[in-house]
C-alpha cells in the first residue's frame, strides 16, 4: 500500500468511523477503550471494512479481538500499512 | 376431578396498555382520535408515518442498529409500556426495564410481514455496486425479521420467551393470539406484543403492484363498489398483556381484555382468499368458542377490510357466515379506510383501534365509502363516526386479519 499513508491519517479515519458507529465524539481519545465507547464487535466488524476499503488493510477478527483502545487499532492499523 | 386453582380471573388476560405509530401520527391516541374523526393519513397514495422521527426515540447508534421497522416498534413499545404504568425509559442497562414481574415472566411477540426489507435492499445494492466485501455486518441483524422482537427484549429486558410470527398481514393479529396463549399457558405473567412493518420501498411498491394487490388510483375505499386494491402504509403497535389476577394486584388500570382468538387456514390459494369466505369465517367462529360468547353478543366487527376486490367480497361472506343474523344488527368497519393496509402491523394497530373504540363506546367510519357494492350488504359505517353499543355495558368486538398465504387470525375484544 502506498507509503503516503501517515498513523495520522489512519487515526482520522478511525475516530470519524467511530463517531458514525455512535460514540461520543468528545470522548474518542487514543487511550479510550471500546468498552467505554460503547463500541461492539459490529461496529470492529464495520471498522474493518472501511480500513480494508481506505487502505488495503486486512483486518481478521482474531486480530480486532486483542484491540481494546482506539489507540491500538491505530498502531495495528499503522503497522500493516 | 381434582379441584382447579385455577379462577376465570387468573385465566383472563387483560390490556394495561397500547401504543403505536401509524400513518395518523405517532401515539395510539392520534389513531383512534383521527380516524374517529373521519381524518385519512394517506397521502400520494402510501401511508406513510411522516410525523415518526426515530432520533426522538433512539440515540445515532441504537437508530443506525435498527431497521426502521424495528424503530417504529420500540417507539410504539415505548407508548405502550409507559401507558402500562411500566415505569422503564428502556434506556439501556441490566436490570432497568421496570417492569412489574420477574424479567424471566416477561415475553414479547412482534409480528411482522416482511421484516427489514429496506435493508435487505440496501445490502444487495452494495453486493453490486461495490462487491460482497462491503456488505455491512450489520445487514442481517437488521433485516432479520425477529429483530424487533430481540431490539425490545433487550430495551426493556424482557427475559421471557421472545419471537416473530409471520403470517404476512395476519402477523399482527397473530402475535396477539401468540401472546394470550403463552399467558394461559402460565408461561409468562405479562407479553409485550404487536406487530411493525416498514415496506415502503421501491421494491415492495413494484412487487404489489406485479400482484394487481395495490389501488391504482391510490385510494382505500374498503367495501366500496370503485375498490381496486390497498394502499401500502407502515407503522406499528404494540399491547401490554398480562394475567388479570396480576395486573388488579399492582393496581393497574385496565383498558379491556383480550377474551378470545381464533385462527384458520384457507388452504385454498397462495394469495386469492376463498371466495366464499369459509375459512375466514371459521377463524372468526373459533375465536368467538374461545372467548366463549355468542354471536349475538358481538357489538362490532373490524374488518380486515383491505380495499381489494376479493377480500371485501369474501370478508362479508365470512362475516354472515359466522355471526348469522347478527352481521346485518352490528356496524362493520376498516381502519384500513384512514390509513392503508399496514401488513405485518395491521392486526396489532387494529387491535388497538378497536380496544379504544370499544372503551369511547364509538364504531369508526369507513372512509371512501360513497359508491356501495350493491353485493356488499352489511351496515360498513360509511362516512362518519357513530355511537357503539346500547346502556354501559362492556362492548365486544371480533378484529379480523388475513394474510397472504390464507392464513386467517381473529380476536375477540372486550372494553374495560
Amino acid at each position: 500500500m502506498s507509503t503516503a499513508v501517515t498513523p495520522e491519517q489512519v487515526e482520522k479515519v478511525v475516530v470519524e468511523s467511530l463517531a458514525t458507529f455512535g460514540a461520543d465524539p468528545d470522548q474518542i481519545t487514543p487511550d479510550a477503550t471500546f468498552e467505554a465507547l460503547d463500541i461492539d464487535s459490529l461496529d470492529l466488524a464495520e471498522l474493518s471494512q472501511i480500513v480494508h476499503e481506505q487502505f488495503g488493510v486486512e483486518l481478521k477478527g482474531s486480530d480486532v479481538a486483542e484491540v481494546k483502545t482506539v489507540e491500538d487499532a491505530v498502531q495495528l492499523i499503522a503497522s500493516r500499512l | 376431578m381434582p379441584e382447579t386453582t385455577h379462577t376465570a380471573l387468573v385465566d383472563a388476560i387483560v390490556v394495561t396498555g397500547v401504543g403505536a405509530v401509524t400513518p395518523l401520527g405517532v401515539g395510539a391516541r392520534a389513531l383512534h382520535e383521527r380516524w374517529c374523526a373521519g381524518e385519512c393519513g394517506i397521502e400520494d397514495g402510501e401511508g406513510a408515518c411522516a410525523d415518526f422521527d426515530p432520533t426522538e426515540f433512539l440515540t445515532a447508534k441504537q437508530a443506525r442498529r435498527a431497521d426502521r421497522f424495528t424503530q417504529l416498534a420500540i417507539a410504539a413499545c415505548a407508548e405502550a409500556l409507559a401507558d402500562a404504568g411500566w415505569d422503564g425509559d428502556g434506556a439501556g442497562g441490566p436490570g432497568v426495564g421496570g417492569h412489574p414481574y420477574p424479567s424471566e415472566r416477561v415475553g414479547c411477540v412482534l409480528g411482522t410481514g416482511i421484516g427489514g426489507i429496506a435493508t435487505l435492499v440496501d445490502g444487495q445494492d452494495t453486493l453490486r455496486e461495490r462487491g460482497p466485501q462491503y456488505v455491512s455486518p450489520l445487514s442481517v441483524p437488521l433485516m432479520m425479521s425477529n429483530a424487533g422482537a430481540g431490539a425490545l427484549s433487550m430495551r426493556h429486558d424482557l427475559r421471557g420467551p421472545s419471537f416473530a410470527v409471520s403470517s404476512a398481514c395476519a402477523s399482527g393479529a397473530h402475535a396477539i393470539g401468540s401472546a394470550l396463549r403463552m399467558l394461559q399457558s402460565g408461561e409468562a405473567d405479562a407479553v409485550v406484543a404487536g406487530g411493525s412493518e416498514a415496506g415502503l420501498t421501491p421494491l415492495a411498491r413494484a412487487a404489489f403492484g406485479a400482484l394487481d394487490a395495490l389501488s391504482k388510483t391510490g385510494i382505500s375505499r374498503p367495501f366500496d363498489a370503485r375498490r381496486d386494491g390497498f394502499v401500502m402504509g407502515e407503522g406499528a403497535a404494540v399491547l401490554v398483556l398480562e394475567r388479570e389476577d396480576a395486573a388488579r394486584a399492582r393496581g393497574a388500570r385496565v383498558l379491556g381484555w383480550i377474551r378470545g382468538y381464533g385462527a384458520s387456514s384457507d388452504a385454498h390459494h397462495i394469495t386469492a382468499p376463498r371466495e366464499d369466505g369459509q375459512g375466514q369465517a371459521a377463524a372468526m367462529t373459533a375465536a368467538l368458542a374461545d372467548a366463549g360468547v355468542g354471536a349475538e353478543q358481538i357489538d362490532y366487527v373490524n374488518a380486515h377490510g383491505t380495499s381489494t376486490p376479493l377480500n371485501d367480497r369474501a370478508e362479508t361472506h365470512a362475516i354472515k357466515l359466522a355471526l348469522g343474523a347478527r352481521a346485518r344488527q352490528i356496524p362493520v368497519s376498516s381502519t384500513k379506510s384512514a390509513i392503508g393496509h399496514l401488513l405485518g402491523a395491521a392486526g396489532a394497530v387494529e387491535a388497538v383501534a378497536t380496544l379504544l373504540a370499544l372503551r369511547d363506546r364509538i364504531a369508526p367510519p369507513t372512509l371512501g365509502l360513497t359508491e356501495p357494492d350493491p353485493e356488499l350488504d352489511l351496515d360498513y359505517v360509511p362516512g362518519a363516526a357513530r355511537p357503539l353499543g346500547v346502556g354501559a355495558d362492556p362492548l365486544l368486538a371480533l378484529s379480523n386479519s388475513f394474510g397472504f398465504g390464507g392464513h386467517n387470525a381473529v380476536l375477540c375484544l372486550e372494553s374495560a
